[in-house]
């Protein structure tokens, strides 16, 4: 397979009139789409993130009007879009409920940061039923065992946390990532993603070099909106069509 | 590992290796021997314990109703229960070849004890305080400093407790290697409520012991307050299979549960999962956390230990809920009556327990736990009462 560029926002960042356009501006260049539904506590996330979350809270964003979002989104696109979120905001719905109407918005998959396998059993069931997609994380210190169990309930990908800290643009990736890509590729059979700290097109570059199957861009991303609010879908375009270079030259050095 | 549906370990997969080798580690040093003397020599030499169980006549003869003692936790070093715990804590920490110890603290007084143990044990400490509350508690802050902590505010969310659990978190997902981090309440993922209610269950078994050797029977009442709900299970939890033993915990209804504002998690929030556990929070319908409030600043948390959510489900313990002025009447009434100037947490379970021993007979007793003194609130109570 191609490797995947997985492109993050927050939903209703920095307000909800926003999101279905800056979806439209990362589709472009992104194989999935992966979106944050605000939560008040996001205890996986480093400063950016956290300030996203505030912003899209403070300008009222609820679970229901990002649903309604990804709905209009599927007017224009079908691209695959995974939704990011904390197990609280799924657990107050009631499992069930939840999963069934994220799928019938057309949400492709889902990626809860707080729920380990041993607590997913509620989850899982919903997802087999609606057809949900899973996507469960794997850090740099997770055993052998843990992995395979990881990559059999994940059905989408495995989603791969390069570092030992939360997310957040970083310089460089650590030598962390390396090893776990090395680990999980001769472990997994679900495609391996990976995320947290990755920022820039030489990041994109390296990682698919070593091997991963697919790259998670946040916080670079997220920054963007940072910085032009309201106006940042032409530079959320610029800085995908960048990353998605990084991608291609990655493939040519491989071929 | 959980406590019916609640409790549980709602982290992220990082934090999983870490938390199953505090697990084995706690499971381990449990059952060994110089542990427990090593322990249980600091407890009493350097802690005080066993603290009193003292009979209030004042304030059983004021209410004319059930007799009521104190479990004076107030007379510990640090002025509170929450050492019982950090001594433990830091105790398993230095076993385990950790050395530095972080900690999340709202009003301080969780923050000082875990000082204070660092101190002891020299084991670099580092205390998340929300930036609201560093402004709020600066007492506190210096006590910290002055022990040697560096306080580090936290500038996320709501800038208070709740966040301070979160940047703790975030710490520890990059540090568990060398770092503990010290819970400094029955909440978070497992084994943290086990933990931490096994070293406050000393307050339970002193006061079994206590109460049979004056009274030569069982109390018919324990009353505690509860934020997270640590003094609160460490008192009640000896007593859980004494049937006839009723036990209450005493939630902050702040400004009146109707307000809005108040931080009564069991009595009038909805089940969720926050901090790692399953338990009863306060949240929106979107299950956004809500902001609290008390006056008391350790009962400020809008959640509270799974062990609670399920004695309250299945009828074992009841809980309530006391406002801030009838908080603040019962820190007078108690500092007039008997002498003793209760911390504004305990004078929630004072309040109620006056209240309930009005509607109980003379040979009736309650027991409440006094979980810590009042001189921390000294401030605060002279701006709500004025020219006091």
């Amino acid at each position: 397979m191609d490797p995947w560029l997985i492109t993050f926002i927050t939903a209703g960042d920095p307000s909800p009139s926003n999101t279905l356009d800056y979806m439209i501006a990362l589709e472009k260049n992104s194989d999935i789409i992966e979106l944050g539904l605000p939560f008040s506590d996001p205890m996986a996330d480093g400063p950016t993130i956290q300030k996203a979350n505030v912003r899209a809270l403070k300008a009222g964003t609820k679970v229901k009007d990002v649903f309604s979002i990804v709905k209009e989104f599927r007017d224009h696109s079908e691209k695959p879009v995974v939704l990011m979120t904390y197990y609280n905001l799924i657990y107050v719905k009631g499992v069930d409920n939840f999963v069934k109407e994220a799928k019938n918005c057309g949400i492709n998959g889902m990626i809860v940061v707080d729920l380990p396998v041993e607590e997913s059993s509620d989850y899982l069931k919903a997802c087999e039923k609606y057809g949900m997609g899973t996507v469960f994380l794997a850090a740099p210190n997770t055993p052998e065992d843990r992995l395979k169990q990881i990559d059999k309930v994940s059905s989408i990908f495995v989603y791969l946390v390069s570092l030992y800290g939360t997310t957040g643009a970083r310089d460089k990736i650590p030598e962390t990532a390396f090893n776990l890509i090395k680990r999980a590729k001769s472990i997994c059979k679900k495609p391996v993603c990976v995320g947290f700290g990755v920022s820039k097109k030489e990041h994109v570059k390296e990682l698919v070099n070593a091997g991963a199957d697919g790259v998670v861009v946040g916080s670079a991303i997220v920054k963007i909106i940072e910085k032009y609010r309201e106006n940042a879908a032409e530079k959320l375009e610029e800085f995908t069509k960048e990353l998605r270079e990084g991608l291609k030259e990655s493939l040519t050095q491989f071929r | 590992m959980k406590f019916g549906e609640f409790g549980g370990q709602f982290v992220p997969e990082v934090l999983i290796p870490p938390l199953k080798e505090l697990e084995r580690e706690y499971n381990r040093l449990k059952k060994d021997d110089s542990f427990i003397r090593e322990l249980d020599y600091y407890l009493k030499v350097y802690a005080g314990r066993p603290t009193p169980l003292y009979f209030a006549e004042n304030l059983t003869k004021h209410t004319a109703g059930a007799k009521i003692y104190l479990k004076r936790e107030d007379l510990l070093h640090s002025g509170a229960h929450k050492i019982n715990n950090t001594l433990g804590q830091a105790l398993l920490a230095k076993h385990m070849g950790k050395s530095r110890l972080i900690a999340e603290t709202g009003a301080g007084q969780h923050g000082v004890a875990t000082a204070i143990a660092g101190a002891l044990f020299g084991l670099k400490t580092e205390v998340y305080m929300g930036s609201e509350d560093v402004e709020r508690q600066k007492p506190n802050v210096f006590r910290m400093k002055l022990l040697g902590a560096d306080v580090i505010p936290v500038e996320s969310g709501s800038r208070t407790l709740k966040d301070a659990i979160n940047e703790a978190l975030r710490d520890w997902v990059a540090t568990f290697e060398y770092t503990h981090y010290l819970i400094g309440s029955v909440v978070g993922p497992h084994p943290y409520p086990t933990i931490v209610r096994d070293f406050q269950s000393v307050i339970g078994k002193e006061v079994k012991k206590q109460i049979l050797e004056v009274e030569e029977s069982l109390p018919d009442c324990i009353v505690a307050c509860v934020g997270g709900g640590s003094n609160a299970i460490g008192i009640f939890h000896p007593f859980i299979e004494d049937k006839s033993v009723k036990l209450v915990g005493v939630e902050a209804a702040g400004k009146g549960i109707e307000t809005g504002k108040h931080s009564a998690s069991i009595c009038a929030g909805k089940k969720g999962v926050l901090h790692g556990m399953l338990s009863y929070f306060l949240q929106d319908e979107d299950g956004q956390i809500a902001t609290t409030h008390s006056v008391a600043a350790g009962l400020d948390y809008p959640g509270v230990g799974p062990e609670h959510a399920w004695l309250k489900e299945i009828n074992r313990a009841e809980y309530v809920s006391v406002t801030d002025d009838e908080a603040l009447k019962a820190f007078s009434l108690l500092s007039k009556l008997e002498g003793i100037i209760p911390a504004l947490e305990s004078a929630h379970a004072i309040a109620y327990a006056v209240k309930l021993a009005k509607e109980m007979s003379k040979d009736e007793i309650i027991v409440v736990n006094l979980s810590g003194r009042g001189d921390k609130d000294l401030e605060i109570v002279m701006k709500l009462l004025g020219g006091y």
